[in-house]
């Protein structure tokens, strides 16, 4: 459905404004040309305003590639929304591109009839030929952007004629060109700078050259789309319909950090958290580290095993303790992560999962360590897993992650991904109200015969209790060696190890007991299941709703809790004649399925550092339909 | 006026635990062990607030054996638990317990770490220069040419000085005793115990079964007094059986051995210990004298006032939460542009 309406700009030229329902835009440039930072403002902008939005960064391992290669090329997405929306789209409406190689790398994304921007004074020789381009595609007999609308924008030239006056550097002049490009597409979009504005101003405060020049680049961009007779349409997206409620935008790791501080906050507890720098999970240290007003203690420390090691520690010491990482951290991990489950001690372990193996691809999204939060520890070392699906979900299932830590005295693994981690959406701030607390106590008397303290003596949920050092009469050891059941000193005994195999993996399964059901989206039963988890939700859950409308019988599952599984999770998997589990990764939660279950599950299976398009999941869904 | 509360008053035997210690016959943790036992009663603290937190190896079992909270961790990570417990809990008295293997092979990392943050932590380093729990492979302590199970033609490996590590992270506390040297262990200890940071104590510790002999020298009493100078803050440099040998400086800076009264050489000339210096120089080139090449220094080699990380980290949340106030969940969750959707 769109609009038309059509007005004259005041020289004389007639153009019109149509109103759309979502736009996909994506800006694209050197890593250096500040595209991760207008993507973000467009994105604030736009959820203010009161639109949906969904984000998706992409942005190289470097920090400076060789300036103009294809591997230095940053792309931000972003879909915004008169709808509810759950990904940032499949296909691009409005490219900007900075530099033939951003040109190169995303052309191939947008949509036929698109809108390209470019920066034509980006296509010089060097350009092109760092590129790989043998002509230049703007050329006029050029036939390689046929089919779209092309835009050619002396974007270099502009924006230092736009900061002339302001004695900066050349350099710094070109700097400000991200900021014409985004006045351009605000006012191809209709947008209210105000925010942008605000933001210029306090960033550069003490540079007011550089205000100066940002907001004049801004403006140089946006009275361009005014005056040019280029551009005949601009378009409007309005509002969303968001459930009322104040909003504001969030990303995974915000909501990881928030989550974990809200936890412990209306616990009235503090929380510890040590962590090593790591991409993508990072931005939780940063986050943390800001809250110290809210008795957060953050250690950054030598190493990833200190890390869990530390947390272990501030655990044992009756701390709400926390560690994140990603793939290659938490296998360093492996072995602190074993002494928690051995000694029964709560923590949380945030894994913002990256593509593997090894290093990988550290800034690009996989799911592929699944296998190794269920298996990846010497031993039987069963812990609960659970998975963030959206960046606002990622605040619900830290404070969840938290409750079973506490609740079961048990480390648990919080999956999060690198989409999920790094990716944007409205989030509807939530009542305090319904915020509850954590319940959780500390053993204050001996609990064992003749005022002996039994730190192993467990209650009707097999879980121990939780004594703090400083407790007279408590005093008590605990370590990695295997301990006897109820007193806890060190066993060998054949029958206690069984014993305690047994009742460790009975507590972690136990908790199946204390967890929702797993909620469906779509009919009870019917031809086909599809089971997904974690950041998948957004393009899974839009590619079953469309399958739906089409009239095929088709459900969503979407699993927050992976281990364990909900408690009716087999018998809703028997009540459909086929299931298909997609994945970014080759197949391990249904590999798990297939063992658990004995159900026949499908795969989709994506392993390019990217998320799923709606349509793969949607061609997928249809194609096992008709198998 | 303040009322005061009366302490029970503890006895090293209020100390041990019910468990059974399981260290060989003769094995110098006994005497380890004893020593700590008698001198935790003398610093007047509740039993409750002693952590003892360990690594993996045979000193490493130490914990089970005392009647205070504790933990036996994983293989050179006790430092690091050891950490995170003192930042979250600074009102307990936490004590390192780890050997050569554990905190300079496996765990030099964090060995490195929390001395250079100063954590205000106690750590007692049982150095027997082998690998006692895996039954007898050398040791990053162990000298060069050991032989050894895992080195039958003699070790190629340049070994590790502890204390020279430990200088060199900028040790607020650094001193070594030895396990059967009863009252001198006891003095380190007791130094270490009452010292605010990161305090570490190196024990010459005997293991009678894969490396016996390795510090008679240091242990015996007609060789201590010839090879060990026993160092004291503000006191020149003597030693020997008839306390007629010094250190001195030579025109190198270099410590050289001279004889009191020979060529005019009087007292001072000799090298005066200062373990408050606040420069580290003084104290690495004590802790590189080693036995045989030169007399080895037994003692405190430097106790200086560092802040702690522990305490670092606690006045920061102090410091954060007094400029800005409490922690308010609304207000975080509003940081940032919000909007309403009515």
């Amino acid at each position: 459905m769109s609009a038309v309406d059509t007005q004259s700009n005041g020289n004389g030229n007639f153009r019109t404004t149509e109103q759309v329902d979502a736009v996909v835009i994506r800006f694209c440039g050197d890593s250096g040309d500040g595209m991760q930072l207008v993507g973000t403002q467009f994105t604030n902008v736009s959820a203010v305003f009161g639109n949906d939005v969904s984000t998706l960064p992409d942005f190289p391992a470097e920090i400076r590639a060789p300036a103009g290669t294809l591997n230095g090329v940053s792309g931000f997405q972003l879909c915004f929304s008169s709808t509810d929306i759950f990904t940032p789209g499949d296909e691009v409406d409005t490219l900007v591109a900075m530099n033939p190689a951003a040109l190169k790398t995303n052309l191939a994304d947008l949509k036929r009839g698109g809108t390209l921007i470019v920066n034509k004074d980006a296509f010089d020789k060097s350009g092109l030929s760092k590129a790989g381009y043998a002509t230049n595609p703007l050329d006029e007999d050029n036939d390689s952007l046929a089919g779209y609308r092309v835009h050619k924008i002396d974007m270099t030239r502009l924006t230092r004629d736009s900061v002339a006056d302001l004695g900066l550097s050349l350099k710094e002049a070109d700097r400000c060109k991200n900021f014409f490009a985004l006045g351009l597409v605000y006012w191809l979009y209709d947008r209210d700078a105000t925010a942008t504005q605000d933001w210029i101003k306090s960033k550069f405060a003490k540079r007011p050259e550089l205000v100066q020049a940002n907001l004049a680049a801004l403006k140089a961009g946006a009275d361009l789309g005014y005056s040019t007779q280029a551009f005949t349409v601009h378009y409007k997206v309005p509002p969303a319909k968001l459930p009322p409620g104040k909003y504001r935008k969030m990303t995974g790791n915000e909501a990881v950090a928030m989550g974990l501080v809200a936890a412990a906050h209306v616990s009235g507890k503090e929380l510890f958290y040590a962590g090593y720098p790591i991409t993508p999970a990072s931005d939780i240290l940063h986050e943390l580290s800001k809250l110290k007003n809210f008795g957060v203690r953050t250690a950054q420390v030598e190493d990833e095993i200190a890390a869990i090691t530390a947390t272990v520690g501030a655990s044992f010491g009756g701390a709400f303790a926390v560690t994140a990482s990603s793939g290659p951290g938490i296998a360093l991990k492996s072995e602190g992560i074993g002494l928690a489950v051995i000694t029964e001690l709560p923590l949380v372990i945030v894994n913002v999962q990256r593509g593997g193996p090894s290093t990988g691809l550290p800034t690009k999204t996989e799911q592929a360590d699944l296998m190794m939060s269920f298996f990846g520890r010497n031993g039987e070392c069963p812990m609960p897993i659970i998975a963030a699906a959206t960046p606002g979900d990622a605040f619900d299932v830290a404070r969840e992650a938290m409750r079973l830590a506490v609740e079961f005295m048990t480390p648990v693994f919080l999956l999060s991904d690198g989409y999920i981690a790094n990716g944007a959406e409205p989030w509807r701030i939530p009542d305090l109200k319904d915020i509850k607390p954590i319940d959780f106590k500390h053993i204050k008397e001996a609990n064992g015969k003749d005022g002996q303290y039994m730190p192993y003596l467990r209650n009707d949920r097999l879980v121990r209790p939780w004594a703090l050092p400083g407790t007279p009469g408590l005093e008590h050891r605990v370590g990695g060696l295997e301990k006897s059941d109820g007193t806890g000193n060190v066993s060998y005994d054949p029958d206690n190890h069984q014993h305690m195999i047994e009742t460790r993996a009975k507590k972690i399964a136990g908790i199946a007991n204390h967890i929702p059901d797993q909620p469906l989206e779509g009919p009870d039963s019917g031809d086909l299941l599809v089971i997904s988890w974690g950041g998948t939700y957004g393009s899974v859950r839009t590619a079953v709703q469309r399958a739906q409308k089409d009239g095929h019988k088709v459900t969503l599952a979407h699993i927050r809790y992976l281990n364990p599984f909900p408690k009716n999770l087999e018998e809703v998997i028997k009540r459909f004649d086929k299931v298909l589990v997609p994945e970014l990764n080759t197949g391990q939660l249904r590999f798990l399925l297939r063992a658990m279950f004995l159900c026949d599950a499908k795969g989709l299976n994506k392993m390019k550092g990217k998320p799923f398009l709606v349509s793969e999941v949607y061609d997928a869904i249809i194609e096992n339909l008709k198998k | 006026m303040s009322t005061s509360i009366e302490l029970p008053v503890l006895t090293p035997k209020d100390f041990a635990s019910d468990q059974e210690v399981r260290w060989c016959p003769r094995c110098g943790d006994y005497s380890i062990l004893a020593q700590v036992k008698k001198i935790l009663p003398t610093l007047n603290i509740p039993k409750e607030e002693f952590v003892f937190i360990s690594g993996i190896g045979c000193s490493s079992r130490f914990p089970y054996y005392m009647n205070t909270y504790g933990m036996h961790s994983i293989h050179g990570r006790a430092p690091a638990i050891a950490t995170g417990l003192k930042v979250a809990r600074p009102d307990l008295q936490v004590w390192v317990i780890t050997g050569d293997g554990d905190s300079l092979s496996i765990g030099g990392n964090h060995f490195m770490h929390m001395i250079r943050r100063n954590v205000n932590l106690k750590v007692i380093l049982f150095n027997n220069q082998i690998y006692g729990l895996t039954k007898g492979q050398y040791s990053p302590t162990s000298p060069q040419g050991k032989r050894t199970k895992s080195t039958p033609y003699g070790s190629v490996d340049a070994p590790l000085t502890p204390l020279s590590v430990a200088i060199g992270a900028r040790a607020s506390f650094a001193a070594r005793s030895v396990d059967v040297d009863i009252n001198h262990l006891c003095y380190v200890l007791e130094r270490a115990a009452n010292h605010k940071g990161t305090a570490l104590v190196e024990v010459y510790q005997d293991c009678n079964v894969f490396n016996s002999g390795a510090f008679d020298f240091a242990s015996k009493k007609d060789q201590k007094v010839e090879n060990c100078i026993y160092l004291e803050h503000g006191k020149p440099l003597i030693f020997g059986k008839d306390r007629d040998k010094g250190i001195r400086l030579n025109h190198l800076s270099q410590p050289e051995v001279v004889e009191l009264g020979k060529g005019g050489v009087s007292e001072d000339d000799l090298l005066f210990h200062d373990e408050k210096l606040e420069n580290p120089t003084l104290a690495f080139l004590l802790s590189q004298m080693r036995y045989p090449e030169s007399p080895e220094p037994m003692g405190v080699f430097r106790a200086i006032d560092r802040p702690t990380y522990d305490d670092e980290v606690n006045e920061q949340v102090k410091e954060v939460t007094e400029k800005y106030g409490p922690g308010n969940l609304e207000d975080l969750f509003s940081t940032g542009d919000t909007w309403t959707v009515e």
